[in-house]
Order: structure tokens, then C-alpha cells, then sequence
């Protein structure tokens, strides 16, 4: 038991238990949280800078007029990998990466529910990636775009297996990100520090908490729309023929139900940072706790409501087109409650503009233009207008961009220091935030103004007679500057890592449970669980932490509480780590690639997967074996 | 910082069961992925009868032997499988083993009428759409029902070892008894668009 042994003892024990030991073997099979989520936050960046160097390609080509740097089958590929790079490998799982390293932590527990289960779904999308990556590199990659609009990515015009790769990356990522919700909502609702009830929950987990729920509803849409897809293509299934009874607006209902969703699942966690952020900064308690979980559980209720809004063009019913109209406009007062509670939590206390409140700030200015131009293109008349056009690469690039990136880069400035026990440079930030803030607008407003001249997206290239070659280039010119402060922002992350100021536990004298343990967290993140009497327990406690003992230092043990109050109910084992997850997605990843080509790959791919099951849930004894 | 003991949690069970059990709420998770996914087959299903000329295209209704044998075998089933939890949450090790043979049995059992449902169908998965949901939807559910009776049969193996009398095992029974109510449950209204819509 951990009560009877002094400090240094019980972190002994407690390292011996939850370590993961050094070897390549090892590393492969750690199922500690904050590991996997570091692999994920990489994998994700990674990600994002292959998308981004395919963004620099696509302004290079579009520069200025009749350019032939890209041919069309190259620029469309390019478009389509920068899409779904951007969406699917870097987006959501980014988030995903931050909810698995930090909701263990925020709510003082020592691991995430089913971490097994969270290693597998790290090595699944890892593979996602670079099957898509490797088949652009073999000049194979999808040139559908990163919604694969049928009949486009149908059997009848997709040649090869281009959609085919597209349609299993998207399953992969299914995978990954279906796993990952389930783990937080279980982490959150059953692993919480004793006393940590609904209402002392930080909002930055409120917010994962919501958009894990949005994966697990509106995920399945996407699976069902890959799995029809590849179906259609692969044995002849009819769902998107319409000469056998299909329909090709079946697709993009499917599609966008889940499409849409999607930018809440990138949105909500961005508010969650954003909430967090600006209350430490604002040196008090957040303004309106209540109505800001409210306005997150309305955001992700109204999400499922919206997808038709992307389908204004292809002629459905006006009493369907009023009703979505309306949906998308009230998905507004969510998000003007969260943006009042923020700019009130600044005003009513002593902000520090520091970088990462900098960020936030950034993300208010340009989301809120974002949403401006969002209850533009709801209404169905303007977006008859601008649909194909470079207006609605704007906003989603305002919104997306605006919403996500710059709350994120802010929660990378703000949580580095407990990531890695290193300060990242104050100077640097600043110069990063400004870089790119300029650089953001200076690149994504005129493409306002691009789209109300009517040049449409999704093209390679364009006549010189036509007015768009000046603000091209303008756009393309801008569009350096953002990348030269990803550079700098890259250049600050790696400086700080191998050298940065030492952190400290809580550098930013925040309240929030991660940063009691030290940074970086312990592979066991508490000596003692917390016993939590408020929402931010370190600014009401700040010099002692209330803890439970009584839990067993010779096994992973941690404690389960009740889903309302966080009342501790039993003392859970958690699992230790295991090689078989890994070799589990390598056999789904065989199982998955090997059905692009043949549905036997299904049948006999079933196989390894149930043999390397086995040996993920074999039991080797529990605590009640030896008890 | 400084720590102070406030709460001793080594008098705690092992292994919640039920709604204490963090197993028991993954369960419930993945039954709302899948059940998503059921909503959504469904939704679609009726998405292409809404713009089908005809429902069924260009097949008869399917036969209902099949799937009404299918689904009275499921329904039958419910008895047992409450009767195993139950025997679960008593940990009453003999006679969940007892239980967990014949759920093995009763779970094995529709997959015999389901082999017929196909043919039932009277229409192949590439003739049409109509034909294409259909057999997304049997083959949706059939994966669960095989999915199911591979992790009851495992169970039951368990169970039967040195392993199977500890909550943390009396747990994953009640688990896999709520897994199979859900897929008796996510049948009937597969059952009720499959068989009877078609006779509208």
C-alpha cells in the first residue's frame, strides 16, 4: 500500500510499477498515456507540415496564370492529399493526441481507460497515414478531393485504386479516432479524482468530453460511407448507381453528416484550450462555467443538424433547405455565448498577454470572422452564388484554421512546459503568433474577394485575361509569411526541447490538476490521487494537495469513481504493457490495405487479427487472482 | 508541494461490477458506435426506398421463415441471458458457467436460419440497391451476432479456468450479457425493414 512509505519509496515502488523500460521492444509496447500522445502530437505535426508544403505547391501553381508547374492530374492529387491530410491526419488527431496526454491528468488519474486500446489505435493511424503518403510517393494518390464526392470516386470514373486508398485511409482513421473517444468519455466518467463532480470538471475535458460524443455519433457515418464506397467499387454493390436504384446525393448526405460534425470535433476541443487559457491568463476563475458547458453540450447537439448546408447547390426541397438554414444560423449562439464568457473572463481580470493568450486572441478575431461569413453561406441564395467559388475556401480556412490551429498553437505554447519540463521562448512566440496571424489573414481574406470575382476552386490554373492573376499572387506571396512563422514556431519547439528553461511544476501558476505532479509528469503522473474540492484546486489549495491512500504500489492500480458525484468505488487494476496491440494493427492494417484489392483479404485477414487478439487479452492474472 | 491524506481507499472492492465497472461503460460506448451505425443502415434504407419507384426493386418481398425463426431463436434467448447475469452479479460460478455453455449454444443457433436469409432475400448485394442495403444490413448484424458468440465462447473457456472466480471476470459476463441484448435488441428493427416494409 502507498500509506506507510516516505516520498522517495513510494516513487521507487511506483516507477518500478508504472515505468516503461528503455529498448526498442519496450518502446513498442508502452501503453503509458502520455508516450502514445507524444507520438501522436509528432505524427500529427508531421502531418501538418507535409500538408502545408502541399498548400506552398498549389499557391506556387496558382501564382500566377497558365502556370505549368503542376499538371491537373498532379494538382488534383495535391489538393485532395492536402484535404485529407489536413482533415484526417493532422486535425482530429491532434486534438485526440491532446485529450489522450492531458484528461488523465486534469482529472488526477495515472492512466487512460483501456490504454492497451489507446496504444493500438496510435500504430492504426499511424499506418493510415502512410499508406496515403507512400501511394502519393508512387504517384497513386487520391485525386477525388478529401470528401470523394461520387460518382467521381465511383467504379465508373475513379480509375485504379486511388479512391480505394482514400476510402481505407478514411477507415483507418475511423478506427483510431472511434477507439480514442471511447477512452476519454470512460476516462471522464469513471476515472475522475474523488470529489471531482460534473461541476468541477475543467472545461478544457467538458470539451473533450463533447467531442469524443461527436466522434462516436457522427463517425459512423464515415465508416459507412467508406465501407459503401470501397463495396461499390470493390464486389459491385449499387448503393451510388442510380441506374440500379443508388443515388449519388446519398453520398454527400452520408459524407457531410459526418463532415460537418467534424469541424466541431477540431472546434470544441480548440474552445476547451481557448476556456483554459484564457482563465489563467485572466489570473481568475473562467466567467461563465456553466453557460460555457451548456454552449459546448448545444454545440455538439446543433453540429448533427447542419450537414444539409453543404448541399444548398444540388437541388433538394425548400422546406429542407429552411430548416438547415436556420440550424446553421443558430449554431451562432453557442458560439457568441462561448466568445461573450471569454472576452468577459479578459475584462473582469488582470490578463497577462502572453504568448499563448496571444493565440487565443487570435482565434477570437479571426473565428469570429469565420462565423460571420458562415451565417453568410447559410443563407441559400449567397451560397448559390459563391458555393464553388474561393469565398467558401475562405471560411472554412477562417473558421478551420481560425477555430483550431491558433487555439492550438496557443495550448502548445501553454501545456510545452509540463509536455516537456521546458520553457518555450517568449521572443520566438511572439514573433511566431505575429508571423503567422499576418500571414493567415494576409492569405485567407482576399481569397473573400477572389470567390466574389468568381474564381472557382478546385481548378489548376486559370486565363491571364481573367482579374484574378494580381490578388493570386498577392495570396501566394502572403502565404510564405505563414509558413515563415511555422518555421519559426517549429524552430522554437525543437530550440526549447533540447535546451529550454527549466518549467518548474506550474510555470503558469495555473489551477488545473497537471500541474500539481511535476514536469513532466511522472510515468505514474501522481504519487497520491487528488481528492479535488474545487474547480481549480491549485488556486484554492496552493501550497498542499488534498490525496487518497491506501493504493497498492506493487501492481497498476488506480481508482474508480461514480460517473455524478466522483465518489471513489473500487480500486481498478490498469493494464500493464503489451507488444500485442501493436502486432494487432499490423494485422488489421494488412486485413484493411490487402481489401483494397480483394474481399478475401477480409476473410483470411481475420485470421492474424483473432490470433494476435488472443494475445492481447490473454490473462496472466489479476489483482483478485493473488488477493 | 505538500500532501495531505485525507481519504483511505484501501477498503475499496478490486473490481466494480456493473456501473461501477469502467469496462461496463466501454461496452456501453461501443454499443453506441455501433448502434449509431445501425441508425444510420436503417436511415439509408429508408433514404432509397423514398426514392425507389418500387420497394422491393425488382425482387418479391423476402421470405419470412428465415428471419422470423432467426428472430424468435433471439427473443428466446433473453431468458437465459438475464438469468446468467444475474447468476453473474451473485457470482455464483457453477451456475454461470452452466449459463455461459448454453448461451454458446443459444448464440450459435440463429446462424443457422441466417445462412437462409440470404437466399431469402431473393435479390443479390450487386443487382440493385435495394439488393445492396439488404445485405449490408444481415451482414451488419451477422458480424454481431459472430463477433458476440466468439467472445462468449472465450468466456466461457475463462471461466472455466483458473481465472474466472474474481469480480474482474464476473464483470466481463455481465458485460458480454448486456453485448448480447443489445444485439438481440438492434435486430428487430432490422427485422421489422427487412421483412415487413417490403409488404407495405
Amino acid at each position: 500500500m502507498d500509506d506507510g512509505l516516505d516520498d522517495a519509496e513510494l516513487e521507487r515502488h511506483l516507477l518500478q510499477r508504472w515505468e516503461t523500460p528503455h529498448g526498442v521492444w519496450n518502446a513498442l509496447a508502452t501503453v503509458d498515456h502520455k508516450i502514445i500522445a507524444r507520438r501522436y502530437l509528432v505524427t500529427a505535426f508531421v502531418f501538418l507540415i507535409l500538408g502545408g508544403l502541399l498548400a506552398v505547391a498549389m499557391r506556387i501553381q496558382l501564382a500566377q496564370p497558365e502556370a505549368r508547374i503542376l499538371d491537373p492530374d498532379r494538382y488534383n492529387q495535391i489538393f485532395t492529399m492536402h484535404g485529407s491530410t489536413m482533415m484526417f491526419l493532422f486535425a482530429v488527431p491532434v486534438m485526440e493526441a491532446m485529450a489522450i496526454y492531458l484528461v488523465p491528468l486534469m482529472v488526477g488519474t495515472r492512466n487512460i481507460a483501456f490504454p492497451r486500446l489507446n496504444a493500438y489505435s496510435y500504430w492504426i493511424i499511424l499506418v493510415g497515414g502512410l499508406l496515403l503518403w507512400i501511394s502519393f510517393a508512387l504517384d497513386a494518390a487520391p485525386d477525388v478531393g478529401w470528401f470523394a464526392y461520387v460518382p467521381l470516386s465511383g467504379p465508373e470514373y475513379g480509375s485504379g485504386k486511388r479512391a480505394d486508398i482514400w476510402a481505407q485511409m478514411i477507415t483507418f482513421t475511423e478506427l483510431s479516432a472511434l477507439a480514442v473517444a471511447v477512452e476519454i468519455v470512460v476516462t471522464v466518467f469513471k476515472q475522475r479524482a474523488p470529489g471531482m463532480s460534473l461541476d468541477r470538471i475543467p472545461l478544457l475535458v467538458w470539451s473533450m468530453l463533447v467531442m469524443a460524443f461527436i466522434v462516436i455519433m457522427a463517425m459512423p457515418a464515415i465508416m459507412f460511407a467508406s465501407s459503401t464506397l470501397i463495396l461499390d467499387r470493390l464486389v459491385e454493390t449499387q448503393f451510388y448507381n442510380p441506374a440500379a436504384g443508388g443515388d449519388v446525393l446519398l453520398w454527400q448526405h452520408v459524407f457531410w453528416f459526418f463532415g460537418h460534425p467534424e469541424v466541431y470535433i477540431i472546434f470544441l476541443p480548440a474552445a476547451g484550450m481557448a476556456s483554459t487559457i484564457v482563465a489563467t491568463f485572466s489570473r481568475r476563475t473562467i466567467f461563465g462555467y456553466l453557460p460555457l458547458v451548456m454552449a459546448f453540450i448545444a454545440t455538439g447537439v446543433l453540429a448533427f443538424g447542419l450537414w444539409v448546408h453543404h448541399m444548398f447547390v444540388v437541388g433538394l426541397p425548400r422546406l429542407g433547405e429552411g430548416f438547415f438554414t436556420a440550424s446553421s444560423m443558430a449554431i451562432a449562439v453557442p458560439a457568441g455565448i462561448q466568445i461573450f464568457c471569454w472576452l468577459a473572463t479578459l475584462w473582469l481580470g488582470r490578463p497577462v498577454f502572453a504568448t499563448p493568450l496571444l493565440f487565443v486572441i487570435g482565434f477570437i478575431v479571426t473565428f469570429v470572422i469565420g462565423g460571420l461569413t458562415g451565417v453568410m453561406v447559410a443563407s441559400v441564395p449567397f451560397d448559390t452564388q459563391v458555393h464553388d467559388t474561393y469565398f467558401v475556401v475562405a471560411h472554412f480556412h477562417y473558421v478551420l484554421v481560425g477555430g483550431a490551429v491558433f487555439p492550438l498553437l496557443g495550448a502548445i505554447y501553454y501545456w510545452f512546459p509540463k509536455m516537456t519540463g521546458r520553457m518555450m521562448s517568449e521572443r520566438l512566440g511572439r514573433w511566431a503568433f505575429g508571423l503567422i496571424f499576418l500571414g493567415f489573414n494576409l492569405t485567407f481574406f482576399p481569397m473573400h474577394i477572389l470567390g466574389l470575382l468568381g474564381m472557382p476552386r478546385r481548378v489548376y490554373t486559370y486565363q491571364p485575361e481573367l482579374p484574378w492573376a494580381g490578388l493570386n499572387l498577392f495570396i501566394s506571396l502572403s502565404a510564405l509569411l505563414l509558413v515563415s512563422g511555422f518555421v519559426v514556431f517549429f524552430i522554437d519547439v525543437l530550440r526549447a526541447w533540447r535546451s529550454g528553461e527549466p518549467a518548474g511544476p506550474n510555470p503558469w501558476k495555473a489551477g488545473t490538476l497537471e500541474w500539481a505532479t511535476s514536469s513532466p509528469p511522472p510515468a505514474y503522473n501522481f504519487r497520491r490521487i487528488p481528492v479535488v474540492d474545487a474547480c481549480n484546486p491549485l488556486w484554492v489549495h496552493p501550497d498542499e494537495l488534498a490525496v487518497t491512500t491506501g493504493l497498492r504500489v506493487d501492481r497498476r492500480e488506480l481508482i474508480a469513481s461514480s460517473v455524478v458525484e466522483a465518489l471513489p468505488q473500487a480500486r481498478e487494476s490498469s493494464p500493464r504493457d503489451s507488444i500485442w496491440p501493436f502486432w494487432a494493427a499490423i494485422a488489421t492494417s494488412i486485413m484493411l490495405i490487402g481489401s483494397i484489392f480483394t474481399p478475401w483479404a477480409v476473410v483470411w485477414g481475420s485470421i492474424p487479427i483473432a490470433v494476435t487478439l488472443i494475445g492481447w487479452f490473454w490473462p496472466k492474472g489479476t489483482a483478485e487472482d493473488t488477493s | 508541494m505538500k500532501e495531505r491524506a485525507v481519504l483511505d481507499v484501501s477498503k475499496l472492492p478490486l473490481h466494480g461490477m456493473g456501473t461501477a465497472s469502467p469496462a461496463w461503460w466501454g461496452t456501453c460506448g461501443f454499443m453506441l458506435i455501433e448502434g449509431s451505425g445501425f441508425a444510420l443502415a436503417i436511415a439509408i434504407y429508408f433514404y432509397l426506398f423514398s426514392i425507389a419507384p418500387n420497394w422491393p426493386i425488382d425482387a418479391p418481398a423476402p421470405d419470412l421463415f428465415a428471419g422470423t425463426a432467426l428472430t424468435l431463436l433471439l427473443l428466446a434467448s433473453i431468458v437465459p441471458n438475464i438469468l446468467v447475469l444475474r447468476w453473474a452479479k451473485a457470482r455464483a460460478l457453477v451456475k454461470v458457467r452452466i449459463g455461459l455453455i448454453a448461451m454458446s449454444l443459444l448464440e450459435a443457433a440463429p446462424l443457422a436460419p441466417r445462412i437462409f436469409e440470404f437466399p431469402a432475400m431473393h435479390v443479390s448485394w450487386d443487382e440493385n440497391a435495394y439488393g445492396s442495403i439488404v445485405w449490408t444490413l444481415l451482414g451488419l448484424h451477422t458480424t454481431h451476432i459472430v463477433t458476440d458468440l466468439i467472445d462468449t465462447l472465450v468466456l466461457t473457456c475463462l471461466m472455466f479456468s483458473r481465472h474466472g472466480d474474481n469480480t474482474r471476470r464476473y464483470g466481463d459476463v455481465e458485460d458480454n450479457c448486456l453485448y448480447w441484448t443489445f444485439v438481440i435488441v438492434a435486430w428487430l428493427p432490422l427485422y421489422v425493414c427487412i421483412y415487413w416494409v417490403p409488404r407495405l
